[in-house]
């Protein structure tokens, strides 16, 4: 698949034009630049005597793609973990859309509208595809366990309404060659993709991806790339990613927040903060450290080189 | 005076529930499978034991020396043959292979004609002796089994701390990687910890047989091995038996004074108590999965 | 090679994907039907037996196979059906309301049990159950007035509408009908929110729990269908048995139970029956094979120990996915045939630890 345009499935609406599309479409000039989605506010967690957050404050808006960068162990997924609430942070606030998250349960995360997937891949391993993107509309279950065991008209039609949407998503991520394949055989880039659209099959308003591009070739990352641009301008869902490959922070971030060692170094457009000294020392060592390192011809490596 | 012979009681049969219970702690921290087959081990060093004693007329100590060693042998093997190849699946894929030894075990002892379908008497040297001091009145086999369950932790504590086999065992355990890049043999270590985990076992069947006879039931016996180890913390050596001797006092005591059948459950409950309280024992630090 | 063509989502939804699916399962329903009438009384009393046990077996799959929570000590629900069911039914309560308290008493205590064991899990999770299995069996081994205790107790024939079952035909319809419901709501479940959130617990409790799904309630109601389904199982059982005691319900029974699943197929309604079948049979085949063998070994007490315990270590070897698992294979190398590639079902394997390599 080359690089130069959308991969084939993006523009494609599924075949009849029945059912609700997966979230409202939204062109970006609509979006009020300065609605605050999710706001985090001095959070910090402690493992023991470890601060792996230290007083962390962003803001993110609504409809915009917000990045977090740093250097492993900078805090990063503690951070997503605080977020979907699979930690409970030691100090500080998470608020989404005005509503206090900071001591909801895990399980509620969802149902208000958060989305995540994880760095080191969690599916369902011996289900399919579709049972995996299925569990993702759990949220939107209108049967009950009695409705479920007689399979009444209505778990029946609920199963059909749940399979337009899953199939929806399918649609827009070209998952349909492995629709039925179990998860535990397919290679790690379906996964990663896999992953993302169980995440959209719960219809979110805000998306976590945990490095979406990690493990993924040049090509794969470029269709990541336009997912996210699609998922952003198309589906109209806020995008929050912790990411290390700097060329795709460059294309599709607005906003990027930069950790390291549990606290932020920098923040603001991806220019401003891949500049910013603090940093280029965080991530190469300070100018010192580096110049008897220079080679003669080429450049150093970094973010200079790749975009 | 009754306090007291409780006391002994229960120490004493809490001394064999935390050897079997350290059996297995030492080959979850090792291999993360759950063995239900120590008990059955147990039961095979005792009839070993007394196959040499009797039918091979060995002197007691040889006898005892090589029941121990020809059992340790019998785990290195087993580990090899059996648990090997099964490593990474399903933690309760393995437990239904150890409940499946545990049957091959107990079927096999029964079948050998006249030694296995009956309950036979193990010829120790101090059977049935009492030593009496003062108004208290002590059967000597509960003390052997005492002050050789100290010795052998003794022994455990020294080798675990200062010897190159155990402490190569302590860092197989905490991360089996980081030991193979530091030439560590990992899984010849861990067949030497079946075979360790299966002559603790038999140690713990020649301590008990003079107490409870030998027959192919007595692994049994290796049920309540798990409440000690539940209220050690599974990841914990001293755990073990520190959760031995609670189990074993604690159903001393139910016995004498609770109502009839609650001493069969009493340690049962006491592992309820701890899975609310206190889940992961009493030694042992929770671990989680990191995402 | 079979090519669906798919055009209605409704397709996927249905129980039986295809006319060849339908065909195969009328057809065993058919011989089920008639099978009092073709097989002799000893063989039709083992084929309700594989009934039971099917039932039974479908419980603890729920509960151990798709929501991945081990239970120990499933005999416990197994006894409780029963005596539950037996009581009642001595007392001249009618069949299906019998059956009915069986189940919600099941159910009751499969709650009592899943709330402390949701909050832990794994070798843990296997403790806690095995003790409540041994401190329920004490219960009807101590509660002599209620159960009879190691008396035991007799089981009336059921009352069904005024109308009561006494022969062995009888029974086996009865039994045949309590299955196939019991199948079908099992069947209905895995197809729909639940059974998916259950096997999403079993798979990764960490995502199911981002997806929404709370853990905590479903895995309580994992275990209380679990054990409403064994203690249909338990009532049952105590109608063809006549009699109840508290030793037929203990830890070797919650083993077999177990052993049931695993040889069955783990995760396979299928491997519920294939397990069933296994476990009743295979006492029928050694009692057969006993004259080809030398005296010394088939008279022996401990052979079916012995057989039993090498079949399960043979299976968690060889076939971890049981019965079922191997049949898959079979089927799929025969569909596919000469496409079929070694590999193609091989498990990943996990451990605890992530820094592990074996």
């Amino acid at each position: 698949m080359s690089t130069a345009g959308p991969p084939q499935g993006a523009q494609h609406r599924s075949p009849q034009g029945e059912g609700t599309p997966v979230s409202t479409p939204r062109p970006p000039q609509d979006t009020p630049a300065g609605e605050v989605l999710l706001s985090a506010r001095n959070l910090s967690m402690r493992f023991g005597g470890v601060l792996a957050v230290n007083s962390v404050s962003f803001d993110v808006r609504k409809g915009e793609v917000f990045t977090l960068i740093g250097p492993n162990g900078a805090g990063k997924t503690t951070v997503f973990n605080l977020i979907s609430r699979l930690y409970t942070p030691t100090t500080g606030e998470i608020f989404f859309e005005g509503q206090n998250l900071t001591h909801t349960p895990a399980h509620e995360i969802a149902r208000l509208g958060i989305a995540r997937t994880f760095q080191n891949i969690e599916l369902f391993e011996h289900a399919s595809v579709l049972q995996n993107l299925l569990i993702g509309r759990h949220t939107h279950r209108s049967t009950g366990l009695w409705s479920e065991m007689f399979f009444t008209r209505k778990t029946r039609e609920a199963e059909v309404a749940a399979r337009q949407h899953v199939e929806q998503v399918i649609d827009l991520l070209d998952l349909q060659h492995y629709r039925d394949s179990l998860v535990a055989g397919l290679p790690y880039g379906v996964r990663k993709v896999v992953e993302l659209a169980r995440a959209l099959s719960t219809g979110p308003k805000l998306l976590l991806l945990d490095e979406p591009s990690s493990g993924l070739n040049v090509e794969e990352t470029g269709d990541m790339a336009f997912w996210i641009k699609d998922i952003q301008h198309e589906l109209g869902i806020t995008v929050l990613m912790v990411e290390h490959d700097m060329s795709l922070v460059s294309k599709v971030s607005d906003r990027v927040l930069a950790m390291n060692q549990g606290a932020t170094l920098a923040q603001g457009t991806p220019s401003e903060v891949q500049n910013d000294a603090g940093v280029i020392e965080a991530y190469l060592g300070s100018i010192d450290d580096v110049s008897s390192l220079r080679r003669p011809v080429a450049a150093v490596a970094g973010q200079g080189a790749r975009s | 005076m009754q306090f007291l012979q409780l006391v002994i009681s229960g120490v004493a049969q809490g001394c064999i529930y935390g050897l079997i219970a350290l059996g297995f702690v030492l080959i979850y921290k090792a291999t993360e499978t759950v063995s239900f087959v120590q008990g059955d081990l147990m039961m095979l060093g005792a009839f070993v034991g007394l196959v040499m004693m009797t039918v091979l007329d060995f002197p007691f100590w040889i006898a005892v020396i090589s029941a121990i060693l020809g059992m340790g042998l019998a785990g290195i093997a087993l580990e090899r043959v059996v648990i090997r190849p099964i490593l990474g699946q399903p933690a309760f894929s393995i437990v239904m292979l150890t409940i499946g030894i545990g049957y091959v075990l107990r079927g096999l002892v029964t079948m050998v004609p006249v030694i296995g379908s009956e309950t036979h008497v193990l010829p120790v040297p101090y059977k049935d002796q009492i030593w009496t001091l003062g108004t208290l009145v002590v059967n000597v086999e509960q003390i052997v089994v005492i002050t050789f369950t100290a010795l052998l932790c003794g022994v455990l504590y020294a080798v675990f701390k200062y010897s190159k086999v155990g402490i190569a065992m302590q860092a197989t355990s905490q991360n089996q990687l980081a030991a193979y890049y530091m030439g560590i043999p990992v899984k010849t270590l861990n067949g030497l910890v079946w075979g360790l985990a299966a002559a603790v076992a038999a140690i713990a069947g020649l301590l008990l047989a003079p107490i409870t006879f030998v027959h192919a039931n007595m692994g049994f016996v290796g049920l309540k091995a798990f409440p000690a180890a539940v209220v050690g913390g599974f990841g914990s050596l001293p755990g073990a038996i520190v959760g031995g001797l609670v189990i074993g006092l604690v159903e001393s005591f139910a016995g004498f004074y609770a109502p009839e059948g609650w001493k069969d459950i009493a340690p049962y409950i006491v592992v309820l108590i701890m899975l609310w309280v206190k889940p992961n024992g009493l030694f042992s630090s929770s671990m989680r999965k990191k995402v | 090679m079979r090519f669906i063509f798919k055009t209605d989502y409704t397709q996927d939804i249905r129980l039986a994907k295809h006319k060849g699916q339908v065909f195969w399962y009328v057809l065993l329903l058919a011989v089920l039907a008639v099978a009092p009438l073709i097989a002799p009384e000893y063989w039709l009393a083992q084929l309700t037996f594989v009934l039971i046990y099917a039932v039974a077996g479908l419980g603890l799959m729920l509960v151990a196979g798709f929501t991945g929570q081990f239970s120990i000590g499933h005999a416990a629900f197994l006894g409780m059906g029963a005596y539950t069911h037996a009581i009642l039914n001595n007392l001249g309560v009618p069949f299906p309301i019998a059956l009915l308290g069986a189940a919600a008493l099941s159910a009751f205590t499969g709650v009592v049990i899943g709330v402390p064991a949701l909050r832990v899990k794994g070798i843990y999770l296997g403790m806690a159950t095995l003790s409540f299995g041994f401190i329920v069996q004490e219960i009807f081994t101590r509660w002599n007035s209620v159960t009879g205790g190691n008396r035991g107790l007799h089981v009336m024939p059921p009352q069904l509408f005024g109308w009561e079952l006494e022969s062995g035909e009888e029974m086996y319809y009865l039994c045949l009908a309590v299955t196939v419901l019991c199948t079908l709501a099992i069947l209905n479940l895995l197809r729909s929110s639940t059974g998916r959130a259950f096997v999403a617990i079993r798979d990764s409790e960490v995502s199911a729990q981002s997806m929404g799904i709370h853990l905590a309630r479903y895995k309580t109601i994992s275990f209380a269908l679990s054990a409403a389904i064994t203690g249909i199982a338990g009532a049952l059982y105590a109608h063809k048995l006549q009699f109840i005691s508290p030793d037929q319900f203990g830890l070797l029974q919650s083993i077999e139970l177990l052993l049931l699943i695993v040889v069955g197929g783990l995760g396979s309604v299928h491997g519920a029956f294939l397990g069933a079948i296994f476990v009743i049979s295979m006492p029928q085949l050694i009692a057969l094979g006993k004259d080809y063998l030398p005296a010394a070994i088939g008279m022996a007490p401990g052979l079916q120990g012995v057989v039993f315990g090498v079949v399960l270590i043979a299976f968690v070897l060889f076939e971890p996915m049981g019965i079922y698992g191997r049949w898959l294979k079979v089927r799929t190398y025969l569909q596919i045939f000469p496409f079929y590639r070694k590999g193609m079902f091989k498990r990943q394997k996990s451990f605890q630890k992530s820094d592990r390599l074996s």
